[in-house]
């Protein structure tokens, strides 16, 4: 996984709370058997609209995204962030997010960056006049370019893996006997 | 070991915990995995490429549902017929390849057995009260109806589980969701856990885990258990769970995959114990009222969008925050719905019953109830009927169920997810509405287009005569004493 420690550029203003997955990625988009290639789907329900943002030439690229409250909630499909990481986006800025999604996010790289609703809205503002932002993961901070400075916190597990861009799986497997230890226990 | 009360969530946590972590991070062991073909794939690829078993096959179950077409999956010679779409046939494929490598118990897509993973587990007594259980799929909170602690992850948390048998995770907070009294007649746990969540919101129940509590939780079925449990994820809460009881082990007993002779009787006794302690403190408590609770609709694009049949759409000035507002206005004109319609006076195209949340036998049995010796509106332009399982499809052809609802105009399909998700053939087209048991509203969700109305059972079977959203309590007025035994 790629470290995660600052990235900067442009914000995708999307503003929308209750993102669902199936909005982020359908589900005729599922049916794949490898992980690379889902960004052109992408918020495929939205881009159908004229003037979206996503096909707004002004954010293409853009590796941050701000959102409303509890962006990512419903499936628990990974394909979601796999999406967002393949569209070049590496953090998400919204009042809060289901606990799958920033899950998923983490697994995958991105941060999910919790900040106030206020903030957010500001955000929303600096990103919609096509300002740049920054997410520093070392300050756990969001700063803008006209100066606007948000702190953050995110869970030290969370953060020191995304700074590492540490495979978890090798992390537990490190506990290879206490899982034994366990199995023997209980007996399972 | 705490002297305090414990919660029945903290207890199966406490339980489960292999290594405890200075940051609060434990290390959960899983007791139970379910495996099935759309959110796997990626996770088998992952172990190959880096060298690595899956540590506990024998813990793990694997059944294809998402992509599989309900239409019949065997020819006249009795062969198997070939998946038409060429990505559902990969992934089938790419599941089968990956059981037989791994060696992975799988119920092939032609078994009885086969059918929707959240409605197989339980149904082989594979979830049992007491174990972690997880999916690839966020409504294995499903399996919380039967005590278990069971939640949806994600691909790289498959993978996780298939190489290690644990997971990674901090403690969820936790919060009681009590109800007292009785459900009014026509009035079914859908009903409720839709109310629930028009009450919580999509949101309300973020970072816990939901333990149903009260009367009429009591006395609910398991089925009905299971409807409610499922949803616990549209409310935003991972996990839902029911402390297990005598219908639960009813239900259990006897089911291929549950203990058996002297293991049985030594499991209900651990059983037994799970409940949250007398005393146990809750993070956040809600209460509602079983008697308040009327057949609830869905009119918006999220859950939490929910109305009574009797009431209206809403008038998006009516809410006071601000970015609701903005997505009620939004939802509306997604839906084609105006402010202030009543909601009887919505017109339907398409009836959906089944998903993991309402494709059990008493589901079926309540659609039924409604169709006999009724027919179809001819506004009506498809009507599904999708069992949960093989065997509940079998057990419903035993009680002549098919017979009625096809003599009422309506398809009787093969088990699967069918048009819950808009991966199979069975999808809504564009700009059309559906009266659907399932679970989700959003955009899309049932079709690029698609406009989702929720409800249970019986409203959609009741839609599905009048081809409106319609009261069920008014169309089956006369035998209403019947539905309520």
């Amino acid at each position: 996984m790629t470290p995660f420690t600052r990235i900067e550029g442009r914000a995708y203003p999307l503003g929308l709370s209750n993102v669902d997955t199936d909005l982020i990625i359908p589900a005729a988009h599922l049916k794949v058997v490898r992980r690379a290639g889902l960004g052109r789907y992408a918020f495929g329900t939205l881009r159908r609209q004229p003037g979206n943002i996503f096909d707004d030439p002004q954010f293409a690229g853009a590796p941050i995204l701000i959102a409303g409250a509890n962006f990512g909630c419903g499936s628990s499909r990974e394909h979601a962030a796999w999406a967002l990481a393949d569209l070049g986006v590496r953090a998400v800025i919204a009042p809060s997010f289901s606990d799958i999604f920033s899950g998923n996010a983490f697994k995958n790289g991105i941060a999910a960056v919790v900040l106030e609703e206020s903030a957010v809205q500001r955000l929303l503002e600096a990103a919609k006049l096509g300002d740049t932002l920054s997410v520093d993961l070392e300050e756990m901070q969001v700063v803008t370019n006209s100066g606007d400075c948000f702190g953050f916190d995110m869970d030290p597990f969370r953060r020191e893996c995304l700074l590492g861009g540490l495979d978890e799986i090798g992390l537990t497997l490190a506990s290879e006997a206490a899982i034994t230890s366990y199995e023997l226990r209980t007996g399972i | 070991m705490s002297q305090r009360p414990r919660t029945m969530y903290e207890k199966i946590w406490d339980a489960h915990v292999v290594e405890r972590r200075p940051d609060g991070t434990c290390l959960i062991y899983i007791d139970r995995h379910l495996v099935h073909e759309v959110t796997s794939p990626q996770a088998f690829e992952g172990l190959r490429v880096a060298g690595r078993r899956v540590r506990r096959p024998d813990l793990v179950l694997a059944v294809a549902d998402h992509n599989l077409p309900t239409t019949p999956r065997l020819n006249a010679n009795g062969g198997p017929i070939v998946i038409a779409d060429a990505e559902s046939a990969e992934q089938l494929a790419a599941l089968e390849a990956n059981v037989d490598e791994f060696g992975i118990r799988y119920f092939e897509s032609t078994a009885p057995e086969q059918g929707i993973v959240h409605v197989v587990g339980p149904e082989q007594g594979f979830t049992l009260p007491g174990t972690t259980v997880v999916c690839g799929d966020s409504h294995t909170a499903s399996h919380g109806a039967l005590g278990a602690l069971a939640f949806g992850i994600g691909t790289s948390e498959v993978e996780h589980v298939l190489a290690t048998q644990t997971l990674q995770l901090k403690q969820s907070k936790t919060l009681e969701i009590r109800v007292d009294g009785k459900l009014g007649c026509g009035v079914s746990p859908k009903d409720l856990i839709l109310a629930i969540i028009g009450r919580i919101g999509a949101a309300g129940g973020n970072g816990h885990v939901i333990e149903y509590r009260g009367s009429t939780f009591e006395t609910m079925s398991i089925e009905g258990r299971l409807t409610v449990a499922n949803m616990s994820i549209e409310a935003g809460a991972r996990s839902g769970l029911f402390a297990p009881d005598e219908k639960t082990f009813a239900y259990l007993k006897g089911r291929p995959l549950a203990p058996q002779a002297e293991d049985w009787d030594r499991a209900v006794e651990r059983w037994r114990s799970l409940a949250s302690d007398e005393g146990a403190e809750f993070d956040c408590s809600v209460m509602l009222d079983a008697s308040d609770i009327a057949p609830t609709v869905t009119w918006g694009t999220s859950p939490e969008d929910v109305a009574p049949i009797t009431g209206q759409v809403p008038d998006p000035e009516s809410f006071s925050d601000h970015s609701k507002r903005e997505a009620v206005q939004s939802s509306l004109e997604y839906m084609g719905l105006e402010a202030g319609q009543r909601l009887e006076d919505v017109e339907i195209e398409h009836i959906f019953i089944g998903s993991c949340t309402n494709s059990r036998i008493e589901d079926l049995r309540a659609a039924a109830h409604v169709l006999r010796g009724r027919k179809r509106s001819d506004r009506i332009k498809q009507a599904l009927v999708v069992p949960g399982s093989g065997l509940v499809k079998r057990q419903a052809e035993a009680e002549g169920l098919d017979r009625i609802f096809i003599e009422a105009g309506l398809e009787w399909r093969e088990p699967g997810c069918s048009m819950c998700l808009a991966m199979n053939p069975d999808k809504v087209p564009a700009g059309e509405r559906c009266a659907s048991t399932s679970n989700r509203n959003f955009r899309g969700r049932q079709g690029p287009g698609a406009r989702t109305h929720l409800m249970s059972p019986a409203m959609a079977a009741a839609a599905a005569v009048t081809g409106k959203l319609t009261d069920v309590r008014e169309l089956v007025k006369d035998d209403l004493g019947e539905m309520a035994a």
